[in-house]
């Protein structure tokens, strides 16, 4: 199996400059994370706000460079921070942003959203350009029609569609997914996630994948690297995380997380009752 | 064939959103006023020649200072009276809207098209560029806009087209503001971003991403300063400073027709009445632009 | 006997493209004591009923309803004055965005003082010493220096729970809670729940709990309303809920969560209903 993308020592330096009354100072966002994810995986990132697994996304995405560390995208060594992107090496990795509200550009017909990407990276004629968006938007579950409309005439799945279709046209290798269905309903939730595995099959997509949801890491995800406080304090494949979380960060995530199985709910309804029995004795 | 469906359906979401808009835009009764008056006021200027029933700078000898038709003295043919060199009221204020439409559109798009480049460099760039920019602008700011009209006219020297380059000179600074801020707000959006990742440079972030993105407020704003433009060009030309005699710029005139305030109130009102409805009218729908354009105030 | 009765509501909104049904005719009484969440997706009109209890729609909404009583009293014959004085004194709501639900101008000690002098009219000492012990209640660090702090020196979390205390500071009889939790951290969100069922099973008020998250229910609720595009589609305590849903849109909602997910792919709701016939 061949690694897509490799980190280590990954870290982010945040300059806070000072203010009236504040000095100026740098906050470490991420401390040295190292990682590596092989082709056609997932490797689900989770972290509570502020533990920097947006800032990790935004340097694995190419997006920023980091301030320490070493960066590899199929064994090749990226910095952008010294050397301007390559559309070579911008097209093997793409991203999908949290909210799909605001990652699309609201004065952007649709066809334009998609066919941006190859307009910028690649020579292809613009009969071409507009064959292959029309075949990305079927691809996605969008019908053709969809091609000049604007993106507020979509819903919120719709419109995530959408992203992960422009993310898509460049057919890239790797995939930055930032929380991606978390700004979605329920239901729109679940066709999103279907749809993402089912690319990831048919192209060999490698995935890294953010989120705050440890019921949508444990359904996608086939490695979860856990970040608290910009530091990785666990890391394993899904099964063993799952299984028998080590840290005691993870193991605190784990208990906060909402349990829907009848049993529990049996048992709450259970101590509910004996509480206001008691308090209407008493 | 599919081809003609995306079309149709294009044909349709134009309509559909200028359904919309037309909506919100008539909830306001006064921009809709504003509106038949703005687009009256341009119908005038086109067909001036059509509609003016004498030249607005022939000089009828035997009718100086005729009173309005309906006041006794009025002589017909003079609508609105004569002036003091017995030119006919009617056929100068009408020429006189060409000069206004044409002052609002020569200074809106100057002060328009300069403030945006200068608003995106500081917004986008940020930093000491933004800094440089800004302290600029805070420097033109900082002088009354008409004296600093006056000063620029008067270096550069009295006369319409210098006029017009003043006032959009004074007016930059508003519109640079105004852009920066926009951009400051759009730049940290997502979309900027996704933009980036699909692999655009900063000309296109700037210019085709994040510009389009913060018409709204800057279209308001043009609307607005298009009246101030009107106003305030119609003041230079009241101070001598702007378009000279014999135009029909309604400043000028009234300027010509100070030392007959007492004597004959119509050349000094129906000038200073035009002024009034025209910058009234596109203020009322510089309002109404503002309520359809902002989305914060939809509701769907 | 229920505290809160809501028959045949309906609020329309008018909008450019004509009428729009945002709640179409729902059905929702809350007993005392009791734990009711309102579960739904967006555009199910969760948000939008418990804004027309409150009397806080815009202008272009319609609200029609055949009953509308809070302990027995009418709210459809009150004047909107009458009807403030009840909100806020014996309804009180906490909203989904803490930090901007505070005004970022005053301390927070500042705006929960000012709720129990204008409510409750308590003087200035009564009020500041109410305050410190509602902070120490909704078990806010140093409530004495929190008093002092203004809202954007606190963090989601710790703003909720100030959002909290004013919303029990005048010992409501209900309190709406708007999506409480969803802008916070799973162990944040684990806290503020707690937190609400404590002082909801100390005080004995009610409490309505608006949420798109299955998990928030089944950690709270006693009994559930599932709302689909402004209708009410399901109605039962919540072990019943969870246990045996009646409705086929509640199957498809909990089949597709993704901790239920049997196989390789999630069912969704449109093949869902697809399946089961219904709409």
């Amino acid at each position: 199996m061949s690694i897509v993308v490799e980190g280590k020592a990954v870290t982010q330096d945040y300059h806070v400059p000072g203010g009236m009354f504040a000095r100026a100072r740098t906050v470490r966002a991420v401390k040295g994370v190292d990682f590596t994810v092989e082709k056609g995986k997932t490797l689900a990132i989770v972290g509570e706000s502020g533990s920097g697994k947006s800032t990790l996304a935004r340097i694995v995405a190419l997006i920023d460079a980091p301030s320490g560390g070493v960066l590899k995208i199929e064994g090749q060594e990226v910095d952008i921070g010294r050397k301007r992107l390559t559309s070579q090496m911008r097209s093997k990795v793409q991203m999908v942003f949290q909210n799909p509200y605001g990652s699309l550009n609201p004065r952007q017909k649709v066809g334009d959203v998609l066919m941006e990407p190859l307009q910028l990276n690649t020579s292809l004629p613009a009969s071409e350009r507009r064959e292959r968006a029309e075949a990305m938007l079927a691809k996605v579950g969008l019908a053709p029609e969809h091609f000049n409309r604007y993106p507020h005439m979509f819903s919120g799945g719709q419109r995530q569609r959408i992203a992960i279709a422009r993310a898509l046209m460049l057919n890239p290798t790797l995939l930055v997914l930032d929380e991606p269905v978390s700004a979605l309903d329920l239901s729109v939730q679940a066709q999103v996630l279907n749809l993402l595995a089912d690319l990831q099959e048919e192209f060999e997509l490698t995935y890294v994948f953010i989120s705050h949801d440890l019921s949508v890491v444990r359904y996608i995800a086939d490695d979860v690297l856990v970040m608290n406080q910009g530091e990785a304090v666990e890391q394993g494949t899904r099964e063993a995380v799952f299984a028998d979380p080590q840290h005691p960060y993870t193991r605190q995530l784990f208990a906060a997380t909402p349990i829907t199985s009848v049993e529990t709910i049996r048992a709450r309804v259970e101590r509910r009752r004996e509480i206001l029995a008691a308090r209407h004795a008493g | 064939m599919t081809d003609t469906t995306v079309k149709l359906s294009d044909a349709a979401i134009r309509r559909r959103m200028l359904a919309d808009f037309w909506f919100y835009f008539r909830q306001n009764k006064g921009a809709v006023a504003g509106l038949v008056v703005f687009a009256l006021l341009v119908l005038v200027a086109i067909f001036a020649p059509l509609l003016a029933p004498h030249d607005p700078t022939q000089q009828y000898r035997d009718a100086l200072l005729a009173p309005p038709i309906w006041q006794e003295g009025g002589k017909s043919g003079f609508l609105l009276g004569t002036d003091a060199v017995g030119r006919d009221m009617l056929s100068r204020l009408i020429y006189g809207a060409q000069y206004s439409l044409f002052i609002g559109i020569v200074v809106v798009s100057i002060a328009l098209t300069g403030g945006i480049i200068i608003g995106l460099l500081a917004g986008f760039f940020g930093g000491w560029v933004d800094t440089v920019i800004m302290r600029v602008m805070d420097v033109v700011l900082a002088f009354p806009s008409l004296l600093l009209a006056l000063v620029l006219v008067a270096i550069l020297g009295p006369g319409l087209t210098n006029a017009m380059i003043a006032i959009a000179i004074v007016y930059q600074p508003h519109f640079a503001r105004l852009t920066r801020a926009a951009v400051m707000g759009e730049k940290a959006r997502e979309y900027v971003t996704a933009a980036r990742v699909a692999g655009a440079g900063n000309l296109r972030l700037m210019f085709r991403t994040i510009l389009p993105n913060c018409l709204a407020p800057l279209i308001v704003q043009a609307t607005l300063s298009f009246s101030s433009a009107v106003l305030d060009s119609a003041a230079l030309g009241f101070l001598g400073m702007g378009a000279q005699p014999p135009a029909s710029e309604w400043g000028t005139m009234l300027a010509e027709a100070r030392e007959f305030i007492l004597r004959a109130w119509w050349v000094v009102t129906f000038p200073g009445l035009a002024i009034l409805t025209s910058v009234l009218a596109i203020n009322l729908m510089g309002d109404g632009l503002r309520d359809a354009l902002d989305p914060k105030l939809k509701r769907s | 006997m229920a505290l809160l009765t809501i028959k045949n509501l309906t609020v329309q909104f008018a909008t450019a493209t004509g009428p729009f049904t945002a709640v179409d005719g729902i059905d929702v009484s809350v007993d005392r004591e009791e734990v009711l969440a309102i579960v739904g997706e967006s555009g199910s009109g969760k948000s939008v009923s418990k804004l027309a209890v409150m009397g806080l729609l815009p202008d272009t909404a319609t609200v029609t309803a055949d009953e509308m009583t809070f302990d027995g009293r009418n709210l459809l014959a009150m004047t909107p004055a009458e009807r403030r004085r009840l909100i806020g004194r014996e309804i009180t709501m906490i909203f989904q965005e803490p930090i901007a639900s505070l005004n970022p101008s005053f301390t927070v000690g500042f705006q929960i003082e000012e709720v129990l002098r204008l409510n409750l009219g308590m003087d200035r000492r009564a009020a500041h010493a109410r305050a410190l012990e509602l902070f120490r209640a909704v078990g806010i660090p140093e409530p004495e220096s929190k008093l002092k702090a203004y809202p954007h020196q606190m963090s989601g979390g710790q703003c909720q729970r100030v959002m909290i205390a004013m919303a029990i500071a005048t010992n409501p009889r209900l309190l709406i809670a708007d999506e409480p939790t969803t802008a916070l951290d799973v162990t944040i969100q684990k806290q503020i729940l707690d937190l609400l069922m404590k002082l909801q099973e100390t005080h004995g008020m009610a409490l309505i709990l608006i949420t798109h998250d299955m998990g928030v229910v089944a950690e709270t609720a006693d009994r559930v309303v599932v709302q689909y595009k402004g209708r009410k589609m399901e109605e039962a305590d919540v072990l019943r809920l969870f246990e045996a849903p009646q409705h086929p849109y509640t199957r498809a909602l909990l089949s597709a969560l993704p901790e239920n997910a049997t196989g390789d792919r999630l069912p969704t709701v449109s093949e869902f209903m697809a399946a089961e016939g219904a709409e």
